[in-house]
């Protein structure tokens, strides 16, 4: 065998490589794959205005639940808006709501427009920590000029111990 | 005062953990045992201390001691004693301080039960144990003290997050905590295998059952948060691929690969090199699983006690051990020794490849996690990479992986025989292909990838009850001769039969819940209907009833199948004043067998009429419970396998005397 090395150590180690060669391409193909076909973008709805985001493509839409806009219907579905300061996205959402979805608080739905363009939630993520506030929905809120520094500023925790019932955001 | 005498016990403990690794690295250079001593005592006292600090945490939270911020924000009067006290770790503050009372707690346990080490080996790992807790000391003490006061105490605090008030919620950051941070253990053995430059048989007997006892209870720990998710946020889902999933899940990864590639080190004195690497790589890991769950850097589910600017502390803590480690791995791993020769087709080599697999599912989830954060780093576009990522990537891995594990205890040590091995798993494979045909004709004709799961799972669960049969010799010598071969068994043998039995149990169950579970939902006034896979429900009447805390509005529903009556549910919506209104569910499941009746009380909805219907939502989750009973086989047989004689953390002194050659035993 002139091709390979003459020492047996060498020839295990080739044999090692050899094997690992195919998994860790396998590896790096799905992942390629994946990265290509799995990856959700996220918009704030003045961005998935102005960037028309065709139907039926799947993406992550964060802003403000708008006040006054939750209509919770008797078959279980519920409509709102989601906001910031320039534009509203009508959606549409069957599922149970997270404990802390609010008129008001942010919200990160993903789902995919229809054709009349509102907006079908297949899922709405709101935070468990009422402190916290999405870091997408933050910086697409700074974007759109909403951002008021102090009002509600990401995970830091209430300046004082205030005493029960004032709740942040 | 009893927040100055906490705050004090934590900075002494980081003084202690600095006098540990000052005395045992002198100690060990100079090889003075007087020194040696010093710095053990020292690791002890730096626990008490940790121990103590964490007590008094306790305390002020039993007390409801407002003046104390950490209090004030995370706790109320109403709340129940429990939840006073699980509000200890329900914090940033308080979860480091228990990170911190684990790594010291460790580091204590490594002394006191590592009589049997090489005293040199021992030195060395205390010391570096020392130096991880002078690292997260320093944080809790520096950064992120629990203990600070306010000025003006508020009458009534801000309350425990309603959702973390649930036993499982409760218990489960312990369990969780102490397997992340058992990789510490693992961590400082193999830094100082590297600084010893030396890595044989007996490192490897020393670190596995560390390894095996920290992965089992990490197991545990996400089983028991997978459930927690499952029942208490109410929408039926078990796994999410989210960060914080991901965060306890690569650690855990890495452990299983550790786990097998140690056992090559052990009983073959090979694969030294990256037996090591993969310990460095569980604990790093691990603190980037804290650093992502804690830095809030990553939009997650499930995300608690969040505080970016602390973030930037933790990346520098796991930038120090993790970077350090990997400098002196690539500096002295090319001198370590690597051991003997083997065939491919071998024990060694169905580990090696297992390793391969395992490391490069690792790789995949870490890559799923981390990409939004580079392609935003790059691009600026936020995304998110969801669930569809991980089952294009982690899933065919693992499903080639399961395919193999089978093979691997039937090869033989050096060189083995895979036309033998398979002779022995034909009857597995066909249970298997019969399986997945039954689902397929009995169930859901069309759904052929849950059939192939299903099959996977049975192959995995048959496979290793094939290997047991083996090893027992059944059917060739008399039931009473393979009864008595049963007894035998090391427990080592055991561990290894049920945790690969658990992987296939597991992925059992998720194949057919994903695929054939049910979903409804509709408004209901009392003595209204629904359905819900074969079941029909019944909204008997909905009433309020106080808790401690909270008030719930409170459903009453009936199940029944085929006409006879199946169960009860009481699901609840709570309504905690004290945490602004804000509402949890309290979901109601009944167990059918293996499958659940999951039903969920929702908001009111009134109707046209005045009338006010009360939305319900039920899910049919068919063999759900096959998914934690999975893991928590798989945590048994680790658990059995540690109880081993062979793996006891007090090795038999015979061996000691045998392996540590230069080393005298003491």
């Amino acid at each position: 065998m002139p091709i390979l090395p003459k020492s047996r150590k060498a020839r295990r180690r080739l044999l090692v490589v050899a094997i690992a060669a195919p998994i860790l391409a396998l590896a790096v193909g799905l992942s390629l794959n994946a990265s290509r076909n799995a990856i959700v973008f996220f918009y704030g709805p003045t961005e998935a205005h102005t960037k028309h985001v065709p139907a039926g493509q799947v993406v992550r839409l964060g802003g403000l639940v708008a006040p006054g806009s939750v209509i919770k219907a008797s078959d279980g579905e519920v409509r709102f808006s989601i906001a910031d300061q320039a534009s509203s996205i009508q959606t549409s959402f069957r599922g149970e709501l997270p404990d802390l979805f609010r008129e008001g608080q942010g919200v990160v739905a993903q789902g995919e427009f229809n054709r009349d363009g509102v907006f079908v939630a297949k899922e709405v993520l709101a935070k468990h920590d009422e402190k916290y506030m999405p870091k997408e929905v933050v910086d697409s809120l700074k974007k759109s000029g909403e951002w008021q520094k102090g009002s509600a500023a990401p995970g830091k925790p209430v300046a004082s111990a205030a005493p029960s019932g004032a709740a942040p955001l | 005062m009893i927040a100055e005498l906490g705050s004090f016990a934590l900075m002494l403990a980081l003084a202690l953990s600095v006098a540990q690794v000052a005395l045992s690295a002198v100690g060990r250079m100079r090889r003075s045992a007087v020194l040696q001593g010093g710095g053990e005592g020292a690791g002890v006292g730096a626990f008490l201390m940790t121990a103590l600090a964490f007590g008094c945490l306790m305390s002020a939270f039993i007390r409801s001691d407002f003046s104390v911020l950490n209090v004030a924000e995370n706790s109320h009067t109403a709340q129940p004693m429990f939840y006073k006290v699980a509000a200890t770790w329900g914090s940033h503050e308080g979860s480091m301080l228990m990170w911190n009372l684990i790594l010291t707690g460790y580091g204590a346990l490594i002394i006191l039960f590592g009589r049997h080490l090489p005293r040199n080996l021992k030195a060395t790992t205390v010391a570096v144990q020392g130096g991880l807790g002078v690292l997260f000391l320093a944080y809790a003490v520096f950064a992120s003290s629990p203990f600070v006061r306010v000025l003006q105490a508020p009458v009534e605090g801000n309350s425990l997050n309603p959702i973390l008030q649930d036993p499982l919620q409760a218990i489960h950051p312990p369990i969780l905590y102490s397997g992340y941070v058992g990789m510490s253990v693992v961590y400082s053995f193999a830094m100082a295998a590297l600084i010893e430059g030396r890595v044989d048989a007996a490192w490897a007997r020393w670190v596995r059952p560390w390894a095996l006892g920290a992965w089992s209870v990490l197991t545990v720990g996400i089983t028991l948060g997978s459930f927690w998710a499952y029942y208490e946020l109410g929408w039926g889902g078990w796994w999410f691929w989210d960060p914080v999933e991901n965060a306890s899940f690569m650690p855990w990864l890495a452990a299983a690969a550790l786990l097998h590639s140690a056992i090559v080190t052990e009983k073959r004195g090979a694969m030294t090199a990256w037996t090591v690497f993969l310990a460095l790589c569980a604990f790093s890991l691990s603190m980037l699983g804290a650093f992502l769950v804690r830095s809030g850097v990553l939009t997650s589910v499930h995300a608690f006690a969040v505080d970016p600017t602390r973030g930037a502390i933790l990346l520098g803590c796991l930038g120090l051990a993790a970077g350090s480690a990997f400098i002196l791995f690539a500096w002295r791993a090319p001198q370590l020794k690597g051991g003997g020769l083997f065939a491919p087709i071998s024990r060694e080599g169905a580990l090696v490849i297992n390793n391969l697999f395992l490391s490069a599912a690792t790789a995949t989830v870490l890559l799923g996690t981390l990409y939004p954060l580079i392609r935003q780093a790059v691009t600026n576009e936020p995304i998110s990479v969801g669930p569809q990522f991980f089952a294009l990537t982690f899933v065919p891995l693992m499903v080639i992986t399961a395919l193999l594990v089978p093979f691997g205890p039937l090869l033989a040590w050096k060189r083995g025989d895979a036309l033998g091995a398979l002779q022995r798993l034909w009857a597995a494979a066909a249970v298997a292909v019969v399986a997945g045909l039954l689902v397929m004709i009995l169930v859901q004709p069309r759904k052929g990838l849950t059939s192939a799961g299903v099959a996977l799972g049975m192959w995995l669960v048959a496979g290793s009850l094939a290997e047991l049969a083996e090893r027992v010799r059944a059917g060739r010598v008399p039931g009473a001769e393979s009864l008595r071969r049963l007894k035998g068994l090391p427990r080592g043998a055991w561990g290894t039969t049920l945790a690969h039995l658990g992987l296939g149990v597991f992925i059992m169950g998720a194949c057919f819940e994903t695929a054939f579970k049910a979903e409804n939902a509709q408004a209901l006034v009392a003595g209204e209907r629904m359905n819900i896979g074969a079941y029909v429900l019944t909204l008997d009447k909905v009433s309020t009833v106080d808790g401690p805390n909270y008030t719930a509005e409170r459903g009453i529903i009936h199940a029944s199948k085929n006409g006879a009556a199946a169960c009860e549910g009481q699901p609840e919506r709570r309504v905690y004043p004290g945490s602004g209104g804000q509402t949890t569910s309290q979901v109601a499941i009944c167990m059918q067998g293996l499958s659940d009746l999951y039903i969920v009380l929702s908001d009111p909805r009134p109707r046209p009429n005045g009338d006010i219907a009360h939305l319900v939502r039920a899910y049919w989750n068919p063999w759900a419970r096959m998914i934690w009973l999975g893991p928590f086989l798989m945590a048994l047989g680790g658990l059995i396998s540690l109880s081993d004689r062979r793996l006891r953390f007090a090795l038999p002194r015979a061996a000691t005397a045998r392996t540590a050659g230069l080393e005298p035993a003491e």
